[in-house]
Parts: C-alpha cells; sequence; structure tokens
C-alpha cells in the first residue's frame, strides 16, 4: 500500500472515529492518538526518507493537508460537544421564574407624610421656605397674635388643651406665623412659608374627629400681594392634590386672621359634580380656609398694613387622605396598623 | 338658620329653584348645609273629613270612622287616637301612600276590621317631635275647617316650603334673621326688599310707667339698651296654624302665643325678647345687675342654677328671675294663666352671654345671637312689633309708652375706602361705578370724592368697621367667580428645605431602605408612657384639663407610641412589624413656661424583618439586626467623632443584658437594645426590639470633612486569629487592644468567627479575627508583618490570658 493510501484510510479512519466520539475526552483522546508524536501520520512521514525526492514533496504536502483536514474536524466537533454540553447545563439549570422572589425588607412613608411632602415640594419651587414651629405654643401666639382675643366666639370652634393658662397644644401651625412676620426681614424680599406639622384639638376621638392631626398653612406677605395670587395659588394646590380636570371655587367664610376670608371648594372627584354621599350631595368638596392676612395681624407684629399686604391659607393631610382615598375613620393614621400603612405603597 | 322660601317671598320676587338660591347664598354669603324639603318622599296623604266615627265593637280604643278623601264614596279607616271625631278634617294616609320614616301605608283589617289607610299625627309625617306641639303630641292632627278633602295636605301644613339651612359663620350675625337674610339677598339680586312694618295701638289710657319701673345697675358695657312694655288683658292659647308653621319651619316648637309671638320676632328681626309674668314681678319693678355669689335661679328647664358673679341676671325684688339673654326663670314664666306681660328687648354684652352660656351649658336661640351681636337699632321696632302681635293674638291691649332701663345712642360707623386700595388688594380693574353699584345694592349709604368712598355702615351690619371688612362685601358680591387668578410676583425668592428638614427627610428615607415603615403615634399618653424608656431624666409635662388619663401628659420618648402600635397589630393577628418614628418629645423646662421641644427618631421591631418564605425560614430580629439598622444609619451620617455601644442595665424597661447606649464621643445620643420582657409583657407584645436616638443633637453634631483617600497600589497581606478567651471579655476591648498593638500598617481588623458551643470550656468563648496589613508606600515584607502580628498574639495572651488556637 502506498503512502498515500494509508494517509487516505488514516483520514477516513479519523474522520469516522471523530464523528462517533460523544465525549469531550473521547475527541481529546482522537486527537492524541491520531495526530500525536507517536501516532500513525507522524509514523508515515517517517516512512518518507524511503521515497524518492521527487515523491518526497508530493507525500509531505498530502499528509500535512490531512492533518489540516483531521485537526479541524477535531476542533469542530469539540465545539459541537462543547455546545451540547453548556446547552445541557442551561436546560438541567431551568428555573420556575414565577417563583417570588426573595423579599427585601423595605418600609414606607405615611401616607399623611405623602401628601405633606408632595405640598412642600410645590411650595418650595414657588420659593416657599417651611416652618415646622413648636407644638406648644403660648395662648398669645396661638390665639390672640391671631387676632382671636380671649373670649372671641371663633374661640368655641377651636376647643383646646391647656397646659397652664397661658401655654396650649397649638389648634393651628398658623401659631408660628406671628414668630415668622416679627422676624423677617422684609428688604431682603417677601415672606413666604409653609407651616406644616402636628396640631391638637380638645375633640373625642372618632370615625371623623381626632384629637391629634395635622396641618399646612401657608403665608405670603409682601408690597403687592393680591387676592387673585391666593386663588391662583389655592387653584395649584387643589390641582396638585385632586387634578387639574376639576373645577375650584371660592365661597365666603371667616377666620378671624383673615379679612376676606374664603374656603375653597374643589369639584367633587367621586361623582364629578352631580352629588353623592362624599360630597353630600351638594358637588363640592371643601378642601381649603383662606384669606387675605387681616390688618390687624399684621399691626400686632409690627408691620405696617398700609403699605404690606398678603395672603394665608391652611388645609388638613388627614381630611385630603380621608377624601383621595376614601379611608373612612381618621383613627387609622394614628393607630399605625400595618394592613393600613402598607396600602399607600406609592404617592399619586 | 333655617330660613323658610316661603317667608322669603313676604320680602323678595324670588322664583328661581331653592337649590339654586342656595348655590348663591353659598357662593356670596354663608355656607349651606342643605335644601330641606319637609314632605319630600311622602306621597298620597291627603285632607280627609271625618262623616261619622264609631268605636270598634272588639276593642276598647279604636275607633272606626268614614272619611270623606273627595272621592265619590266615604272610605273606611280604623283608628286608635283619642282625640278623632266626626266633623273633623284630617291627615289621610291613603292605600298605598308613603309616610315618613320611608313607610308604606296598605290596606289593612284591625280586628277583623278593614282599614283603608291610616290617619295621621304630624310625627307619623316625618315632624321631628321636638318640633311638635305639645298639646297635639297624643293624637291626630286636626286640619283647618276651611279645608278641602282629597286635596294633598302639605300645603296646609307648610309641607310644601323649601327651607334653606344656613351655617351662619361668627361674623354674620346679621344673617341670623329674617330680615337680615332679606337685605343681603336683595343685594345678591338687585332688588329692594318689603321689609315688615309695624302696627301698634296703645292704650291711651293705660300708661306702662304706671305699672311698671326698670332699673339697670350693671354698667352700659354689659347693658346698653334695657326697655320693656306692659301688654294687659291677654289670653293664652295655641297660635294661628300660619303662625305654627313659621315657627315649626324654623326648627322651633310652638308653644303658645305669646312664646311663638315673641320666637317669631326674634326670627324675623334677630333681635331675642323675653316675655315676663308682670304678676309674678315683685311691685311691678325689674333690675340688671351682676349675680351675687351664692344666689340661685330655677330656670325654665326646671334645673336650680348656681349663679356666678359673671352672669348678668334680671331681678325682681333683689331676687334673680332671669339669665340675661339666656334663660327665663321658672318662677315668672308665662302660664295659661297669665294675663299681663312685661315683655323685655334689651342688647346685652356679647361677652357675658357667651360665659354664661358656656359656663351653664345653656346655648339658644337667644344666646346665640347675643354672642355673635345683634342689630342695636332694631330693638325698639322689635320689642313695637312684638307687643302688637302678643296683643292681636291673645286678644289684649299694649299700655301707652316704652319702660326703659336704659337706651344707647347709636353712632354711625363711617368707612373710607379708595378704589385703588380695593383694585390692588383684590388684583382686578373695577371702576368706581361697579364698586358703587355694589355699596349701592347693600343699601350703604355712599358718597364718592375722586377715587374715595365715603360709606356709612348700617347698624345691621356691625360686623364690618374697617376698609379690609369693605373690600371683602365688594369681593364676595362681584364674585369670587371673576376674580383672575394670578401668582404672586415680586422679588423672587430661593425655596428650599434648611439642613434640618433635609435630613430629617433623609433619615426617613434611610428607616424605610432598612425595612421600616413610618408610623405617626399620638403625642399624648399617660404619664407613665411617658417618661419610660427615657434618655435624659425629665418632669414630664402633663394637661391641665385631660379628657382621659391615657391622654393627659405630652411624650418623652417615642418608643412607647411604638410599642402601642405593636400591642394593636399582635392584637390583630399581625406579628411581623418594623416601624419606626421621627417627632418631638418634650422636655420640661423649669424657668421656661414651654416644654424643650427635641426631635427624636425611634424604631421598634417585632417578629421577621425577612419572614419565612418558600425555601427559607424565618430570620426573627435579634439584637445585632436592630444594631446593625442602627449603626448603618449613624454611619450614613458621618459624625465626626467616634461611635461606641456601651452595655447599660439603667433602662428599667429594657433587657438588663441586652441593651447598648449609643455614645458619640463622649455624648449620649440613644440607646438600642431589647424590651425587657416584663414591658412587653404589660403591652400584651411579643419580643421586640427598639432603638430611640436624638435626632436634634445627631443633627448638630460636627460631621466628618470628605476627604478623597488615594488607594494603595500595594498588596495587603491577611493574618486570621483565633483565641480562646473568658467570657466576660468584650469584642470591642479585644479589637481595641489589637488596635492598639497592631503597629503601623493594621489596616482593619474584621471578627469572622463567634462560637461558645460544644468543645469550649464552660466559661470561655472562642473568637476569631482577620487581620489586615497594608502599607501605603510600599509592598510588605512577610518577615514584618509576621512580626507585627506576634506582638498582637502575645498582647492578647498576657492582656486578656487568650489561648491562641
Ligand atoms: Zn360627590
Amino acid at each position: 500500500m502506498s503512502l498515500q493510501d494509508r494517509l487516505t484510510e488514516l483520514r477516513d479512519q479519523g474522520l469516522a472515529d471523530i464523528k462517533s466520539a460523544d465525549v469531550l475526552n473521547k475527541v481529546n483522546q482522537i486527537k492524541v492518538d491520531l495526530l500525536g508524536k507517536k501516532g500513525p501520520i507522524t509514523e508515515v512521514l517517517r516512512g518518507m526518507r524511503d521515497l524518492t525526492p521527487e515523491e518526497r514533496p508530493k507525500v509531505g504536502a498530502y499528509a500535512n493537508e490531512i492533518r489540516d483536514h483531521l485537526q479541524n474536524a477535531i476542533d469542530h466537533r469539540r465545539s459541537e460537544l462543547e455546545e451540547a454540553a453548556v446547552n445541557a447545563q442551561l436546560a438541567a439549570e431551568k428555573l420556575d421564574v414565577t417563583l417570588p422572589g426573595r423579599t427585601v425588607p423595605q418600609g414606607q412613608p405615611h401616607v399623611i407624610t405623602q401628601i405633606i411632602t408632595e405640598l412642600e415640594d410645590l411650595f418650595i419651587g414657588m420659593g416657599y421656605e417651611i416652618e415646622d414651629g413648636d407644638e406648644v405654643e403660648e395662648d398669645y401666639y396661638n390665639f390672640e397674635r391671631l387676632n382671636l382675643p380671649k373670649d372671641h366666639p371663633a374661640r368655641d370652634m377651636q376647643d383646646t388643651f391647656y397646659i397652664t393658662k397661658e401655654v396650649l397644644l397649638r389648634t393651628q401651625t398658623s401659631a408660628d406665623q406671628p414668630r415668622a412676620l416679627e422676624s423677617h426681614d422684609f428688604s431682603k424680599g417677601p415672606l413666604k412659608v409653609l407651616t406644616p406639622g402636628r396640631v391638637y384639638r380638645r375633640d373625642t376621638d372618632d370615625a371623623t374627629h381626632s384629637h391629634q392631626f395635622h396641618q399646612i398653612e401657608g403665608l405670603v406677605v409682601d408690597k403687592h400681594i393680591t387676592m387673585a395670587d391666593l386663588k391662583g395659588t389655592l387653584t395649584l394646590v387643589a390641582n396638585t392634590l385632586f387634578g387639574d380636570q376639576f373645577d375650584v371655587r371660592l365661597r365666603p367664610s371667616y377666620f378671624p386672621f383673615t379679612e376676606p376670608s374664603v374656603e375653597a371648594d374643589v369639584t367633587c372627584f367621586n361623582c364629578n359634580g352631580k352629588g353623592c354621599a362624599v360630597c353630600k350631595q351638594t358637588g363640592w368638596i371643601e378642601v381649603l380656609g383662606a384669606g387675605m392676612v387681616h390688618p390687624r395681624v399684621l399691626e400686632m407684629s409690627g408691620i405696617d398694613p398700609e403699605v404690606y399686604g398678603g395672603f394665608a391659607f391652611g388645609l388638613g393631610p388627614d381630611r385630603f387622605a380621608m377624601l383621595k382615598y376614601g379611608v373612612d375613620d381618621i383613627r387609622n393614621f394614628y393607630l399605625n396598623d400595618v394592613r393600613f400603612l402598607s396600602q399607600f405603597y406609592k404617592k399619586g | 338658620m333655617k330660613i323658610s322660601y316661603a317667608w322669603l317671598r313676604d320680602y323678595l320676587q324670588l322664583d328661581i329653584p331653592a337649590d339654586e338660591l342656595a348655590e348663591k347664598i353659598e357662593r356670596t354669603a354663608v355656607e349651606v348645609d342643605g335644601v330641606i324639603r319637609p314632605s319630600e318622599g311622602l306621597k298620597k296623604v291627603v285632607v280627609g273629613h271625618v262623616l261619622e266615627c264609631v268605636e270598634h265593637p272588639d276593642s276598647d280604643h279604636l275607633h272606626i270612622c268614614q272619611v270623606d278623601v273627595g272621592e265619590e264614596e266615604p272610605i273606611q279607616i280604623v283608628c286608635g287616637a283619642p282625640n278623632v271625631a266626626a266633623g273633623e278634617m284630617v291627615i289621610v294616609a291613603l292605600p298605598n301612600s308613603w309616610i315618613g320614616g320611608h313607610t308604606k301605608i296598605k290596606r289593612s283589617k284591625m280586628r277583623g276590621v278593614v282599614s283603608n289607610g291610616m290617619l295621621c299625627a304630624l310625627d307619623e309625617l316625618g315632624f321631628d317631635e321636638k318640633l311638635v306641639p305639645k298639646e297635639v303630641a297624643d293624637g291626630i292632627f286636626i286640619l283647618p275647617a276651611d279645608a278641602t278633602p282629597g286635596e294633598p295636605v302639605f300645603s296646609y301644613l307648610g309641607m310644601d316650603d323649601e327651607i334653606i339651612d344656613m351655617s351662619v359663620t361668627p361674623n354674620r350675625g346679621d344673617m341670623l334673621s329674617m330680615n337680615g337674610t332679606a337685605h343681603e339677598l336683595a343685594a345678591i339680586y338687585d332688588q329692594t326688599p318689603k321689609m315688615p312694618t309695624v302696627a301698634l295701638t296703645e292704650d291711651a289710657n293705660d300708661l306702662a310707667d304706671d305699672a311698671l319701673t326698670v332699673t339697670v345697675e350693671a354698667d352700659e358695657h354689659d347693658v346698653p339698651t334695657y326697655k320693656m312694655r306692659l301688654i294687659k288683658n291677654v289670653t293664652i292659647k295655641p297660635s294661628p296654624l300660619w303662625l305654627q308653621i313659621r315657627i315649626w319651619n324654623a326648627g322651633m316648637r310652638p308653644i303658645n302665643n305669646v312664646v311663638d309671638a315673641t320666637n317669631y320676632i326674634l326670627m324675623q328681626y334677630g333681635q331675642p325678647l323675653h316675655a315676663f309674668d308682670y304678676d309674678k314681678l315683685s311691685a311691678g319693678h325689674v333690675n340688671v345687675r351682676l349675680a351675687k355669689a351664692g344666689e340661685k335661679l330655677t330656670t325654665l328647664d326646671d334645673e336650680e342654677r348656681d349663679l356666678l358673679p359673671t352672669d348678668l341676671v334680671i331681678c325682681s325684688d333683689d331676687q334673680p328671675i332671669c339669665l340675661a339673654g339666656t334663660m327665663g326663670g321658672l318662677a315668672t314664666e308665662v302660664t295659661n294663666e297669665t294675663t299681663t306681660i312685661a315683655l323685655e328687648s334689651a342688647v346685652f354684652d356679647a361677652v357675658r352671654v357667651r360665659k354664661t352660656a358656656h359656663n351653664h351649658g345653656l346655648h339658644s336661640e337667644a344666646s346665640m345671637r347675643y354672642e355673635r351681636g345683634i342689630d342695636h337699632s332694631a330693638t325698639q321696632t322689635a320689642l313695637d312689633a312684638a307687643a302688637a302681635m302678643i296683643a292681636e293674638l291673645g286678644d289684649g291691649t299694649v299700655a301707652t309708652g316704652t319702660v326703659a332701663g336704659r337706651e344707647e345712642t347709636i353712632a354711625p360707623v363711617v368707612v373710607d375706602i379708595t378704589l385703588s386700595r380695593i383694585n390692588h388688594v383684590l388684583g382686578t380693574d373695577l371702576t368706581m361705578d361697579t364698586v358703587a353699584d355694589i355699596f349701592r345694592r347693600l343699601d350703604f349709604p355712599t358718597t364718592i370724592n375722586e377715587d374715595t368712598l365715603t360709606v356709612t355702615i348700617p347698624a345691621r351690619r356691625w360686623d364690618i368697621h374697617i376698609p379690609a371688612d369693605l373690600i371683602e362685601e365688594v369681593a364676595r358680591l362681584y364674585g369670587y367667580d371673576n376674580l383672575p387668578s394670578t401668582l404672586p410676583t415680586g422679588q423672587p425668592t430661593i425655596g428650599k428645605l434648611n439642613e434640618t428638614q433635609q435630613l430629617i427627610r433623609d433619615t426617613r428615607k434611610l428607616m424605610e431602605s432598612a425595612g421600616l415603615t413610618q408610623a405617626i403615634s399620638y403625642s399624648l399618653t399617660t404619664p407613665a408612657k411617658a417618661q419610660a424608656f427615657e434618655l435624659h431624666a425629665s418632669e414630664v409635662t402633663k394637661l391641665d384639663f385631660p379628657m382621659s388619663s391615657e391622654r393627659s401628659a405630652l411624650r418623652l420618648n417615642l418608643i412607647s407610641g411604638l410599642l402601642d402600635d405593636l400591642a394593636y397589630n399582635n392584637a390583630r393577628k399581625e406579628q411581623d412589624v418594623a416601624l419606626y418614628e421621627t417627632g418631638r418629645v418634650f422636655f420640661s423646662q423649669p424657668e421656661q413656661v414651654r416644654p424643650h421641644e427635641v426631635e427624636h427618631l425611634a424604631g421598634a421591631i417585632t417578629g421577621s424583618m425577612v419572614p419565612a418564605e418558600w425555601g427559607i425560614a424565618a430570620q426573627p430580629i435579634d439584637f445585632y439586626q436592630i444594631k446593625g439598622i442602627v449603626a448603618g444609619y449613624l454611619k450614613s451620617l458621618a459624625l465626626a467623632d467616634p461611635i461606641t455601644y456601651v452595655a447599660s442595665a439603667d433602662h428599667p424597661e429594657m433587657h438588663p443584658g441586652r441593651t447598648a447606649d449609643i455614645y458619640v464621643g463622649d455624648r449620649l445620643v440613644g440607646f438600642v437594645g431589647q424590651v425587657h420582657p416584663n414591658t412587653t409583657k404589660a403591652y400584651k407584645i411579643r419580643e421586640t426590639y427598639v432603638f430611640e436616638l436624638d435626632l436634634a443633637a445627631l443633627i448638630a453634631l460636627p460631621k466628618e470633612r470628605q476627604q478623597y483617600q488615594p488607594i494603595s497600589k500595594f498588596p495587603s497581606i491577611t493574618r486570621d486569629v483565633a483565641m480562646l478567651i473568658n467570657d466576660d471579655i468584650t469584642n470591642a476591648q479585644v479589637v481595641d487592644l489589637i488596635t492598639d498593638k497592631g503597629g503601623a500598617h493594621l489596616r482593619s481588623v474584621k471578627l469572622f468567627d463567634v462560637y461558645n458551643g460544644k468543645h469550649v470550656p464552660a466559661g470561655k468563648k472562642s473568637l476569631a479575627y482577620t487581620l489586615t496589613y497594608q502599607d501605603q508606600n510600599a509592598t510588605l515584607v512577610d518577615d514584618d508583618v509576621t512580626a507585627a502580628f506576634d506582638k498582637v498574639l502575645k498582647a492578647l495572651t498576657t492582656e486578656f490570658d487568650a489561648e491562641i488556637r
């Protein structure tokens, strides 16, 4: 048999072996056996010294061709088997991706905080500062400086927890406003403050009353602040909280610290103004109290009401949350039942 | 204030639907609670004429009536009312009719006799029992004899009226009267109201002065006006039906002609009146003064009241007979036997009446009006109108003259305002004509001089004193809907959170990402809970008159409130609860009237933060997990001074062996640990871990200046050490010693194992640490590290008797 024939035979046998090798080890072994230094091809090449000088290059070239051919076949088979192995592993590792993921503990803000934060951000964007104020106030600041002298009938609207005759738990966060008015340097520009916080009233807790609740009050004082500015601001607040598809109406009201005083109603979001239980059939929901700062309040803070004027407004985040989310019992906000708190996991 | 639409039409030409009117009132004047239609929901309730009435053969109280209801044949109705009789006009609920309380009436049999409906009393038509006249309360209601059988009854009873229920703000006392409301609506609709006129006939032969004297000892401020009239030969009887209707539609109970007349005039003019039985006055004399301590008065409601020196009283023979402006006395009450009436019309100080009403718990139609102020110019007119009405209804005569104990002169209030001021405040461009027209509609006499309007305020609008009040009148009558909507202009301001506010917000976010949910608990609690878990000792701040001991003291810690929350959840089978709260605690300050309010942060965790899930067991909260949360939070604050945890057995509510005080430098800023089992038992909660931090202190403490440290290019070398050591030596002691003796290149000491189980002798524990060495500027030489490490091992052996393993 010629060397060429021997090589051809080796090639055909080798290709058959490679093809039938079903694991990577076998392919590796074939490579060692066939192409190694002690393998048959090397042996064939050693036999070349018996050939004529004319035949030698031919056989040499043929041997290299076959070696390359086998090498390629081995590489190809190897990658085929590697891929199959990976696929087999991936198949074995398949998961039920619908099983629940592992819980990473995650808390969340209280719904009242969510509302306060939303409004704080709105007003910060309009250049307001946030004032926290003290929860224990003097009667003088909580009432008298807001034009509510002792024995004023409007004091009946706000039953109060007293600590001493002159010290009380604030009934309104506007208790902080006289201090803000006193300390503000108007030469540096207008006063624009928002005072969110806890307030207290001497009420028996039930579904609609809580001795502790929250208020957000705003105050703007400058040389030219108009009631139209107040209307625009209140409309913005109502639209932020309830959406801008609703109408806002102002109607006369009474607060001792503002004149004129108004209350702002927004179209009932539940019935779109047709009348329902939420709005007590009126089609409107009362959301804000407001007005132009009473000249007496400015005077008492040493500000000339002939030169300066402004507006003030107040709203209750508890009431907002009740309206917006249909919460039927205000006590829910302070009992901190996790089944309640966890319902408000997102804004809006 | 309930306003009858029918009554309003005496004053004004109004034909708009009541709902529209109510909406207009709400947008322009005062809040409206609703429109009441007394006949709403009632159907097939008609006038009946009782033609025949015989006793039921099988009953001792039922009657069988044949009733003409305007149909061809009378119908038979069985009725149990004692006052049913032939000839009467009655209220008939026909078969399949609807009466009050959503009740349907059907044809029925009563003790074997067919009854084709029901004869009705007023309360069966839905009348509030408090409004039904007492004399008709026990039987069916008898309609006037001229009623037409078969017609609906509603018009006969005023039930076809529409009643606008206004919620009048404290400043608009003028709208607590028909006259005031009519003036208001006249302004809104630009009409001239037809005001009631008084036709009083006095008996020329009878001078009131002869029989009655009035003195006012109280000062002019308390009683600016006090007047009386005498009405003689009065017959006390029920009022005519038209008056009863007005009274009950105004939400009051008809009593008799005299009381009803005073209430009617009260509604009409807003002027409270009081009728005394003249014959029960001593020597025809009354005196108005402040009560004296120890005096008593039995009021109309049969309550004996201890009078206070702040109460204004009307006296006769120096004995109090009436609480001024609030409630009359029983002894001088008008009864069926009364013939002579002494009628009072007066002005009492709002604050006096308010205090009396408040102190005695007596809030009446009269006190409500005095408290908000009344029209001082109407006392005489109202008195005359009431006297005339009582005389007419009671067939009596009015003695000539008014007896005045005091009469004030009323100075008109004049307010100047400029058009430019109005536009400046409202943000409008109103013309002088528009504004002048508004004052004309309000019937405020106005003169105009260039830009200035000089407005004279009628006494009926005592709420108006200053230009701002007039601006409100212009704004509301011009219409808030018509105001432009703008935002403040002027010098821009920078709005932002201050550092404290920003840090509190960041704190909340960090707590939430650590798995705690924000709670908002009550600030008021019991004194014991207020003072528990205290970080710094303080007196507790207590309320003067708490409503309950549960809410009587201001908290000095947040943990107590959170434990209340945990208890609420545990009681509802919620076992895994992790809450935090930021908020104020209140430290009393001996020299200050107000407590010092300090922002705190607290957390409370019970159960597992990671609950059991498929393939994973629950991990119950333990000391080290909550400490990790606290430590992570404190790290985020980048405090300049080192944070240390010191074992503390000083908190009585905390586990003495599982609580650490937290120091920043040498300042105590909080504590963390397990709640004492006795405390959890008292709260009825499961094992619980808590922390409380002085957030205000953390915010104020100096922060680390953040500066980049170059990352070493040279490799680090680690050495592990494991040792047996006495149980009472703490991790902190070991770390301190290693750090102290570790040499210049020791970068970190990390605990990687604690073991005190099997194979560890009693009283010992096994600790293992990894020490990492690194040189910032060179590659460390192994021998140098070994030398440094050996020093540490030696120190551990000599100082702590550690057995290196
Ligand atoms: Zn609605």
